[in-house]
């Protein structure tokens, strides 16, 4: 146990307001600073992201032509699918997009000095490395007779999760989500209180920048959308005890289909929880780049708050396939279809918003457009899957699969680098090469559309999802859609080379570098800012386009 | 900025230790988890390894309990994960107790606090709707589940039945109501204590606290003794008494996490006493012990909830296929 001297914990007094920063260790693992846990939560992104992209380019090898290549079992495929899906939602998308971003920029922005519960803000990064060690072990633990692992999708259905995963593999992936569920909790409670508590004199909430705006819906969601799962998976970890519950065992008098109610009930509001922050990043570059202030920004702020709300009473559109009654399905369908109208509203509004604007196609505007393209793609076959009578043809196909990657792996991805490169010269204080973050960019933007397009064209041919192999007349767009991953692979390597070659050259990035379209707070501090900032509070003029 | 005075009331906290222990404790508390419920090796295999670690913890806690005696690893790594929670816990309110006697919660920050606690709440109140959707889906539609799905033709009677109005339960009119009656109690003890306080009464305000937790032990005590009832009619294989199906799960899961919100709110209201007794909180000022009464009237609810539908209603044959 660590000995904490009396009044100075950590070595640092507790009222020391000068820019001294704490030693490595005080600073790094004890930190209360939220640009530092912002940091870290990005670090762990990126790392998780290297974790489930390497899984991901695993599954895409073994699918490049017919029959077995690199698995010994199909478990092993099964078990690279689930794990590929849980890491990259929450620990790749989630910790990146909110824990990341959030924790950088939306004290900034309101003009706060830190967040609400700098300690809670510590214990909410701190729990999400706990986490992934529990589903790292889980690789290595026995899951079913089949081998090591849980290869029951990352949806964790039961009984694939209870009797058809009897060994603690599965057990450790409870634990990690429930720490990770914990997390992403108080995290919300303390951008919620952050938010409502905290802004700068003068910023109402119709004045807040959208992206503020974005993660104070997504809190909202998190706060009730993950308990509900984490009360789900406390159900399945005493149903998988022998001699325990049978919330999901019919010979029991349990349900099978209630897991996926509950799990859909917290599965869908997810989606948006890693897709709105992305929206309010991409307002932000979208504006900056037309040199105008976002078209119609409360509707677009209350176009996320609709989004949040239909958000949850939409969850059975997930599950159209159960054998679940005409009504309900009838209800779904047009719940579902609803949700389309506000996303349209954003849509529009960021292309009235380039309107008539000076356009700048720098990196993060070239990100952004492309968000807005492939998210179009992928919300308008969102809108052919919500139809209850052709999703029965669709389901757990290829299409599905296209789909979500559409808006997620393309959507919420693009969004993240888009505010990765908008603000990588604002957190690192550097400028960024501009060849290297452009081959980035087109490999990425090329590579994903080859990946997953092909698969939109498989998945109405009838290739199911979860497979680790098919039959040859499949063969042609699956290859396709290999060569893609190879190509998305080389982006990576020009990521990182373009933040190995910053961090080498280090040109010093100044206060506004993108000029008069960036308008919030963070571009009236110095880059990086101070480690301390705001200690006289900013004042908003009453200005009508002071957002 | 450097040497730029703070102008603000927000409150700056230096580096803390507490979260990155309380990671730690988890990741112990975790594995402790799942070697105790678990154990690493399948269920359905046998062990070559070392018994400690990796043994299933349920079944050498049976046996342990039928005097068979082998221990397991899970104990330890739970009491550990455990004692450290506890000693970060102690360490952590300590310090908030501390910023707040040296003047850091300012009335900004008191907002804050107070949001925070309303979040918190709301997050509870989530995790029981799940357990309240899981009994209301099993109590409400069981039969209409029981006519169409087709895996469960072979048991469709047994499937019928479970849940069933008029299912065989805990006689919600013995300890439940009086559990009740102890929770509504303690409403009121929670209430003197905070009026106690505000007035400047602090012997009142001793003795309401000092109540409202001698109840809620009580109320723990009695839903150990009606677990241990049950857990006997279960053992010698008594009819009264279903515990082996959807009603059973949904009936321990959700009274035995509550029980756990008791116990937490309890420990909340302990703090809070240990406070005053050593002389913290004042007239005007006592955000911590309101904090716990409103958590201790929102675990009250809870336990309404239960005692109405769970005891009550599903147990008098008021089922509604």
């Amino acid at each position: 146990m660590v000995a904490i001297p009396e009044g100075k914990v950590g070595g640092y007094g507790a009222h020391d307001d000068d820019d001294d920063k704490p030693g490595f260790f005080a600073r790094w693992f004890y930190s209360t600073n939220h640009k530092d846990i912002g940091t870290l939560y990005l670090i762990f992104g990126i790392i998780s992201g290297l974790i489930g992209g390497y899984l991901s380019f695993m599954m895409r090898m073994e699918l490049a032509e017919p029959g077995i290549q690199f698995f010994d079992t199909g478990h092993q495929y099964n078990v690279f699918a689930s794990m590929h899906g849980l890491i990259m939602i929450f620990f790749m998308v989630m910790p990146a997009v909110i824990g990341g971003f959030g924790n950088w920029f939306v004290p900034i922005m309101i003009g706060a000095p830190d967040m609400a519960f700098p300690r809670m803000n510590n214990l909410s990064f701190w729990l999400l490395p706990v986490a992934l060690i529990c589903l790292l072990i889980s690789f290595a633990v026995p899951g079913s007779a089949s081998g090591n692992g849980f290869g029951g999708g990352w949806v964790m259905y039961p009984p694939l999760s209870t009797s058809g995963a009897p060994g603690p593999a599965f057990d450790f992936i409870i634990i990690g989500l429930l720490a990770a569920g914990f997390s992403s909790i108080f995290g919300a409670i303390n951008f919620i209180t952050t938010i409502l508590n905290m802004r700068a004199p003068g910023m109402t909430m119709h004045k807040m920048p959208l992206f503020a705006w974005s993660v104070l819906v997504t809190a909202f969601l998190l706060l009730l959308a993950l308990p509900v799962l984490a009360a789900s998976l406390f159900m399945l970890f005493t149903d998988r005890i022998d001699g325990g519950t049978g919330f999901f065992d019919p010979a029991m008098g349990g349900d099978p289909e209630m897991f996926q109610h509950l799990f859909w009930f917290f599965g869908h509001p997810e989606v948006y929880i890693m897709i709105l922050p992305a929206f309010g990043i991409v307002s932000h570059v979208v504006s900056t780049f037309s040199k105008k202030p976002i078209f119609g920004y409360l509707g677009m702020a209350y176009a996320m708050v609709a989004i949040g709300v239909v958000g949850f009473v939409v969850w059975a559109h997930h599950m159209y396939t159960v054998g679940m009654d005409v009504d309900l399905k009838a209800y779904f369908l047009a719940a579902t279809l609803v949700i389309a109208v506000p996303t349209g509203v954003k849509i529009f509004s960021w292309l009235a918003t380039m309107w008539g604007g000076s356009i700048r196609f720098t990196i993060p505007m070239q990100w952004a457009l492309a968000f807005i393209f492939l998210f179009v793609v992928g919300g308008v076959t969102g809108v052919m899957l919500a139809n209850a009578g052709v999703d029965v043809a669709l389901h757990d196909t290829y299409y599905v699969v296209a789909h979500f990657h559409y808006v997620l792996s393309m959507g919420a991805v693009f969004g993240i680098f888009c505010g990765f490169y908008y603000w990588f010269g604002k957190m690192s204080g550097y400028l960024y090469n501009k060849w290297l973050a452009a081959a980035h960019f087109w490999l990425f933007f090329i590579g994903v559309n080859v990946i997953f397009f092909p698969q939109h064209f498989l998945g109405l041919n009838g290739m199911p999802r979860r497979y680790i192999d098919y039959p040859e007349e499949f063969e042609l767009w699956n290859q396709v859609s290999s060569f893609g991953a190879y190509i998305t692979l080389a982006g990576v390597f020009f990521f990182f080379a373009m933040l190995v070659e910053a961090f080498i050259r280090r040109r010093p990035a100044s206060e506004n570098y993108w000029g008069e379209g960036a308008t919030t707070l963070e571009w009236t501090l110095p880059s990086p800012p101070p480690f301390h900032i705001f200690n006289t509070l900013p004042r908003i003029e009453d200005t009508d386009d002071g957002h | 900025m450097a040497g730029h005075a703070v102008e603000h009331d927000y409150h700056l906290i230096p580096p803390s230790p507490w979260p990155f222990l309380s990671g730690v404790a988890c990741m112990i508390w975790g594995l402790g988890m799942v070697v105790f419920f678990a154990g690493l090796v399948d269920r359905t295999g046998e062990s070559p390894m070392m018994e400690f670690f990796f043994a299933n913890g349920l079944d050498s806690l049976k046996s342990t309990m039928t005097g068979d005696g082998s221990v397991n690893g899970g104990w330890i790594l739970l009491l550990l994960g455990s004692l450290m929670a506890a000693y970060v816990m102690y360490g952590w309110w300590r310090d908030v107790a501390r910023e707040s006697e040296a003047g850091d919660h300012t009335p900004v920050v008191d907002i804050g606090l107070r949001y925070g606690m309303i979040m918190f709440i709301m997050q509870e109140a989530m995790f029981f709707v799940g357990w309240f959707w899981m009994f209301f889906e099993l109590g409400l539609f069981h039969k209409v589940r029981a006519t169409w799905n087709p895996d469960i033709l072979e048991n469709a009677a047994g499937y019928a039945d479970s849940m069933a109005p008029g299912v065989t339960s805990v006689n919600a009119w013995h300890l439940p109501l009086m559990n009740t009656l102890i929770l509504l109690l303690s409403g009121t003890t929670v209430t003197w204590a905070h009026h106690a306080l505000m007035h400047g009464d602090r012997k009142g305000a001793k003795w309401g606290l000092f109540l409202t937790i001698a109840l809620g032990v009580l109320f723990t005590f009695l839903q150990l003794i009606e677990y241990a009832e049950l857990y006997h009619l279960r053992e010698t294989g008594h009819e009264a008494w279903i515990g082996n199906d959807a009603y059973g799960s949904a009936f321990f899961m959700a009274t035995g996490f509550h029980g756990l919100h008791v116990l937490i709110g309890t420990i909340f209201l302990f703090v809070c006493w240990a406070r005053l007794m050593k002389g913290g909180f004042k007239p005007e000022k006592h955000f911590g012990f309101e904090a716990a009464a409103w958590y201790w009237h929102f675990v009250d609810v809870v336990w309404l909830f239960l005692f109405a539908f769970v005891y009550i209603v599903f147990a008098i044959g008021g089922g509604v296929h």
